[in-house]
């Protein structure tokens, strides 16, 4: 039945009804064709209504109070909590933390995990297709603690070099954090095999999910890995809220990292005793709106269904994979379509890519990526200070996949005229 | 070319394709920068793209300042082929007291070449800027220690 519903196309127009901002016509008079996915999504009405509804209907602050407002802002937090453990497959909503974000997420590990127990000889791995988030909290950690930064060889085609699996997670490894799906190569990385390996060896698995949870669907405990994060605003949801999912007894070893009100069981002059999970990793007031709004995006993706949308970001990608592959002096980093999601990241032979977006944004109202997309060891290993990149959503369309690819063959024969 | 010619070739565009061919166009004339010359220290911060510039003082009465510029963006280039336009032949008061924004208001510029959008252009203003007042400042306490020896 599931086969039925995914081979099913999408209304795509009718998704695309859901989203304000798609309506909108640019300055110029194009309309927007919104391909900056993988930096933020846009948002559907009912997450716009949803904080609005928070801020006009029953805002208080969360955890504390309990006249009528407070309660019924509990009840809404706890609401959202349930939702996202039931998009990971959490066993309880006590292994959902809510955090600023994904960025956030992976300080916190950082922090409360990595600087606890990390040794001189430890071994840390992570990759060069890292973003910098999830690339320069663990370099810290590592030079702090005297662990060795160990970086999981690449295939040329940009993947995870599974040959090298067992020499790179070895019995030093305490920790391997690995993104799901790289923000520039799209690589998609296979999560299951190293989440073995890592077991084999007694680590601990963090798994960098902001690319990959809003375009697929996800399960914490097949594979089983130990850490999980992302942010809202990447899957329709708004900016500054995200979530840590941490396997409970994983969490109950996290030092928490920052100190406040409601992470606290009891404080005395000498000391103090954390809350239990989630409270403790949620110090002082959370983005309470935006994390309940993050539930009312997951209801919409839910509906649509993540399997499905993930197969029409693959048609998308495919179709645009196939049309940039055929201009002239474009180079598609990554793997082929097979390895990758909805992300499109190239250069092109003799023109600058911030020309190159310049051009689709101001001619063709096209909204790219141009830049080093906070991947600056990838970008130099391979050779390049920056790239363009494109990014799809549930709400993208063909033609908007095929007005990228003539856009950036005009733009990209205007921009290459010999000089005379 | 003048600023009257510049202004009167974007007078006779009304489409922003045309606009882009034509600064893309003025990107390719410029001249490039010596390699030698695209050193570190002549680099313009904040720009998506590099962008080198160099001003120096041309000895006469009145002092003009001769500025020379490269980036390894098109457009950018284009964008510094407009702005030595604007700047050429001009004394540090002349650079100071001229209006960039106005000048762009007038090519109907601004809007698309706005400090926001990391062209470099508001950078680039701002080291011209303060190359003319490093001029002027130098003259100055010249000024005055020549005073100071003839009392």
């Amino acid at each position: 039945m599931t086969a039925s519903l995914v081979s099913e196309p999408l209304d795509i127009a009718s998704i695309r009804a859901d989203f304000p901002i798609l309506q909108k016509i640019l300055p110029e008079g194009q309309p927007l064709v919104y391909l900056d996915n993988a930096a933020t999504a846009q948002k559907p009405r009912a997450v716009i209504d949803k904080l609005v509804e928070v801020f006009e209907g029953y805002n208080a602050n969360a955890n504390r109070a309990a006249h009528t407002l407070a309660a019924m802002i509990d009840l809404e937090l706890d609401a959202a909590r349930s939702k996202v453990a039931a998009l990971l497959n959490a066993r309880s909503t006590d292994e959902v933390i809510f955090t600023p974000g994904t960025t956030a997420g992976l300080n916190m590990l950082a922090w409360g995990w990595a600087r606890k127990f990390l040794k001189p000889g430890d071994e840390l791995v992570i990759s060069l297709m890292e973003h910098h988030a999830n690339f320069v909290p663990w370099q810290q950690a590592a030079l702090a603690t005297g662990a060795t930064l160990k970086f999981f060889p690449l295939t040329p085609d940009g993947r995870l070099d599974l040959d090298r699996l067992s020499e790179t997670i070895t019995p030093q490894t305490r920790l391997v954090a690995l993104t799901a799906m790289s923000n520039v190569l799209g690589t998609i990385n296979p999560i299951a095999a190293i989440a073995a390996r890592v077991r084999e060896v007694g680590a601990v698995f963090v798994v960098d999910g902001a690319q990959s949870v809003p375009h697929g669907p996800v399960d914490v405990q097949n594979p089983d890995i130990d850490f999980l994060v992302f942010s809202a605003h990447k899957i329709y949801g708004p900016t500054g809220v995200g979530v840590l999912y941490g396997k409970e007894s994983r969490l109950r070893e996290l030092e928490p990292s920052i100190f406040g009100g409601n992470m606290i069981r009891s404080v005395r002059v000498d000391g103090s005793e954390w809350a239990d999970l989630p409270a403790r990793f949620e110090a002082g007031t959370p983005a309470i709106a935006e994390a309940i709004a993050l539930g009312t995006a997951i209801d919409y993706v839910q509906a649509i269904g993540l399997d499905r949308i993930a197969a029409h970001e693959r048609m998308l990608t495919e179709r645009a994979y196939a049309g940039l592959s055929e201009i002239d002096g474009l180079r598609i980093l990554g793997p082929a379509v097979a390895h990758r999601g909805a992300i499109l990241a190239f250069t092109v032979e003799g023109v600058h890519p911030r020309d190159l977006g310049e051009l689709l944004d101001q001619q063709r109202g096209i909204a790219i990526r141009v830049g080093h997309h906070c991947a600056m060891p990838l970008h130099e290993s391979l050779g390049l200070a920056s790239s363009a990149r494109a990014s799809f959503a549930v709400y993208n369309t063909r033609d908007e996949a095929d007005a990228l690819v003539n856009g950036v063959a005009r733009a990209v024969k205007s921009l290459r005229r010999k000089r005379s | 070319m003048t600023l009257d010619d510049l202004c009167s070739q974007f007078d006779q565009m009304d489409d922003w394709d045309d606009r882009y061919e034509y600064i893309i166009e003025l990107g390719q004339d410029l001249p490039d920068l010596p390699v030698a010359l695209k050193r570190d220290e002549f680099k313009v911060q904040g720009c998506q793209s590099q962008v080198w510039l160099l001003a120096k003082p041309i000895a006469g009465e009145p002092v003009r300042i001769e500025i020379t510029a490269d980036s390894d963006s098109i457009i950018v280039r284009g964008i510094i082929a407009i702005l030595l336009i604007c700047y050429a032949d001009k004394t540090p008061e002349e650079i100071l007291a001229f209006d960039v924004r106005a000048l762009l208001t007038k090519l109907g510029l601004a809007k698309h070449l706005s400090p926001s959008r990391s062209n470099g252009l508001h950078a680039m203003v701002k080291r011209i800027r303060q190359i003319a007042e490093r001029v002027l400042e130098e003259r100055c306490s010249e000024e005055q220690r020549s005073l100071a020896e003839t009392n």
